[in-house]
C-alpha cells in the first residue's frame, strides 16, 4: 500500500501540477484577503439598510486572522476535485492503468493507495491555503487598522483548528467526488466539466428555482462541512448528507474500478 | 512434461456477441522464447491481457509460472510486460516514469538508470516522455517490462516503430534474456524476426489457436516450394500454363513461378519448358518461411 502512495505522490509532485495548483490557491487567497480588507468598514460607518460583510471590529475578534481562509472552502474543494478527477481519469486516457495493475495487481490496494496520496495532497493544499491567507491577513491588518491581539489567543487557535479540520474534510469530500467521476467516466474533461457545471451552476439554479431542494444537494452539504454548518444545513446534517453522497459515488467507482476490464 | 511458463486451457473471451478469443489452448515451456502470431484482431492482445489479469476470461483456465490467472497477484511480481504499445505519463520524464513503476513494485531506483542505459535511453532519461519518438517510447516500454528482473517477459509488438538497428537490438536482448533463463512470450508482426528467435510458436486466427508447438515442427511440416525463373519475362505466362498442365497450382512472385513441390519436379518441368522453347535461368527449392506459412495458414 505504501508503495502505491509513494508512486502516486511521485506523479503528483511534478512541477506542472504542483506549481499551477498551488499558484491558483495563492492567487485566490490573495484575492479573497485583499477584497475583505479593501471592503472593511467601521460599524459606525455602516449606512442604514446596507450590509457590510466584515468590519474593523469584527476582524479584530479571535476568528479575524483566519476569516479569509474560512470562506475559501468551495474553491479549495473545487481545485481538489479537478486534481483528483484528472489524476484518476488520466490513467484511462493515457492507458497507464494497465502498467500500474501489472505492478500492483490488487485493485483495492491500488485504489486505496491513490486515495491516500490524494488525501495527503488535499492536506498540503489546505495547509498552504491557511498559511497564505493568515500571512496576508497579518500584512493587510496593519493597513486596515485591525487589532490582531486576539488572533493568537487560545480561542483563536482552537477556532482555527476546528475550521482547518472542516476545510480538510470538505476538500477531501469534493476530491472524492472528482476521483469517483474520473473513474466512472474515464475522461478528465467530462469528469471535470460535469462536476464544475453541477457545483457552480446547476446547484445554484436548482436552489433558486426550488428552494427546498437545497437541503438535498451534495454541494450545499459539502459547503456546510467546510464552513462548519450553514443556513441550510447544520454541521451534523451536512456531514451525514455528504457521507451518503460519497458512499454512493465512491461505491459505484470502487465497483467499476475493481470489476471493469482494462482494455485500453 | 517440462515445467510451463504459460499454460492456457479452453480460454475464451466474449464481448457481447463478439468472440475475441475462442477456446484457446496452448503451453509455453519455461525458459523458452515463444512467438505469438496472428493477424490484427485475431485475439493476441486480449489473450495477453487475460494472462496479466487485466481482463477476466469468459471461460476456460490458465496458469502463469504455475499460478492460476485468477490470482495475478501471485505471479505478476515475477512478470515483466509491455502491452499494446508503451503507455506512460507524458508530463514526466522517462526516468520519472520508470521510478513511478519502481516505487509501485518496490524495485530499487538504481535499476532505473541501469535499464535506461541498457535500452539506449541513458542520455534522454531526463527528457519528458511526450518529447520521445515512437522508437524511444518503445524502448522505455521495454525498460519498464525489465524492471522486475522477470522470470517471464511478455511483449506485445516490441519492435513497433523501431528502425532496423533497434529491431536487431531487441532481438539480441531477447536472445540474451532467454540465455539467462527468462521465458519470453512475444507477439510481433515481423515474422522473420520471430522465426529467428522463437523456439515455440502460437498462431491465432479469428480468436482460435491454429498452431501451438515447436517452430521447427510447423516449418518442417510445410511442403517445400520450388521456383522456376524464365530467362525472358515474356515467357512467364506460357510457363504458368505448362505448370498448370502438369497438374500444379502455381503462384507467380518476383518474376518466377512457385510450386509447392520439392526439387523432384525440377527435371520434369525443365524438360517441358525446353520443349516449349523456354529457357529457365534459375530453379531453386526452399522451405517456406514463417511468413509464407503464416499467410497460407491464416489465409491473409
Amino acid at each position: 500500500m505504501l508503495n502505491v502512495v509513494k508512486a502516486e505522490l511521485r506523479k503528483m509532485k511534478r512541477p506542472s501540477l504542483t506549481l499551477v495548483t498551488f499558484s491558483i490557491v495563492a492567487a485566490l487567497s490573495a484575492l479573497f484577503t485583499s477584497l475583505i480588507f479593501l471592503r472593511l468598514g467601521s460599524t459606525s460607518d455602516r449606512p442604514r439598510g446596507r450590509e457590510i460583510a466584515q468590519t474593523i471590529e469584527s476582524m479584530s475578534h479571535s476568528d479575524g486572522g483566519y476569516y479569509s481562509f474560512s470562506i475559501m472552502g468551495l474553491f479549495i474543494g473545487l481545485i481538489a476535485l479537478t486534481v483528483f478527477a484528472s489524476q484518476s481519469a488520466n490513467e484511462y486516457t493515457y492507458g497507464t492503468l494497465r502498467n500500474l495493475l501489472v505492478r500492483q495487481p490488487s485493485r483495492m490496494k491500488l485504489l486505496v493507495g491513490k486515495l491516500m496520496a490524494m488525501i495527503i495532497f488535499s492536506l498540503l493544499l489546505t495547509i498552504f491555503a491557511a498559511i497564505v491567507n493568515i500571512s496576508l491577513s497579518y500584512i493587510e491588518s496593519s493597513q486596515g487598522h485591525v487589532d490582531t491581539k486576539l488572533w493568537l489567543s487560545s480561542k483563536a487557535l482552537s477556532g482555527f483548528f476546528t475550521t482547518f479540520g472542516n476545510m480538510v474534510l470538505g476538500t477531501i469530500g469534493y476530491g472524492l467526488i472528482g476521483m469517483s467521476l474520473g473513474i466512472i467516466l474515464k475522461s478528465p474533461m467530462s469528469a471535470i466539466s460535469i462536476s464544475l457545471l453541477w457545483f457552480m451552476v446547476l446547484e445554484n439554479i436548482l436552489e433558486a428555482v426550488l428552494s427546498s431542494s437545497a437541503k438535498w444537494l451534495p454541494g450545499s452539504a459539502l459547503s456546510a462541512v467546510s464552513s462548519g454548518g450553514s443556513k441550510i444545513f447544520t454541521y451534523q446534517r451536512g456531514l451525514l448528507m455528504s457521507a451518503a453522497y460519497l458512499l454512493l459515488f465512491g461505491g459505484v467507482a470502487t465497483l467499476l474500478f475493481k470489476r471493469r476490464d482494462v482494455s485500453s | 512434461m517440462p515445467p510451463l511458463a504459460i499454460s492456457v486451457n479452453d480460454l475464451s473471451k466474449i464481448y457481447g456477441e463478439q468472440t475475441a478469443v475462442s477456446h484457446a489452448t496452448f503451453d509455453v515451456p519455461l525458459g523458452s522464447v515463444c512467438g505469438f502470431v496472428g493477424p490484427n484482431g485475431s485475439g493476441k492482445t486480449t489473450t495477453i491481457r487475460m494472462l496479466l489479469g487485466l481482463i477476466t476470461p469468459t471461460g476456460g483456465t490458465g496458469t502463469v509460472l504455475g499460478e492460476d490467472i485468477a490470482s495475478p497477484e501471485k505471479y505478476l511480481a515475477k512478470v515483466g510486460a509491455m502491452i499494446e504499445g508503451p503507455a506512460f505519463y507524458p508530463m514526466l520524464s522517462g526516468r520519472e516514469n520508470l521510478k513511478v513503476l519502481a516505487d509501485l513494485g518496490g524495485f530499487p531506483h538504481e535499476r532505473v538508470d541501469t535499464l535506461l542505459q541498457k535500452v539506449g535511453l541513458g542520455e534522454r532519461g531526463f527528457s519528458k516522455f511526450k518529447t520521445y519518438s515512437l522508437g524511444m517510447k518503445q524502448r522505455l516500454g521495454i525498460a519498464a517490462a525489465l524492471l522486475p528482473q522477470p522470470q517471464l517477459l511478455i511483449l506485445d509488438e516490441p519492435t513497433n516503430g523501431l528502425d532496423p538497428n533497434g529491431i536487431q537490438e531487441i532481438r539480441e536482448l531477447i536472445k540474451e534474456l532467454a540465455e539467462g533463463g527468462t521465458s519470453v512470450f512475444v507477439s510481433s508482426h515481423i515474422l522473420a524476426e520471430l522465426e529467428m528467435i522463437s523456439e515455440y510458436l502460437v498462431m491465432l486466427r479469428k480468436g482460435k489457436v491454429i498452431f501451438a508447438g515447436k517452430t521447427q515442427d510447423l516449418l518442417g511440416n510445410q511442403k517445400p516450394v520450388t521456383a522456376f525463373k524464365p530467362e525472358y519475362q515474356v515467357d512467364l505466362n506460357r510457363l504458368v500454363d505448362i505448370v498448370k498442365n502438369l497438374g500444379y497450382e502455381p503462384r507467380v512472385e518476383n518474376g518466377a513461378v512457385h510450386i509447392p513441390v520439392g526439387a523432384e519436379i525440377g527435371a520434369t518441368l525443365n524438360r517441358a519448358a525446353f520443349e516449349a522453347g523456354i529457357t529457365l535461368s534459375a530453379i531453386t527449392t526452399s522451405q517456406p518461411t514463417l511468413e509464407e506459412t503464416f499467410f497460407e495458414m491464416t489465409g491473409e
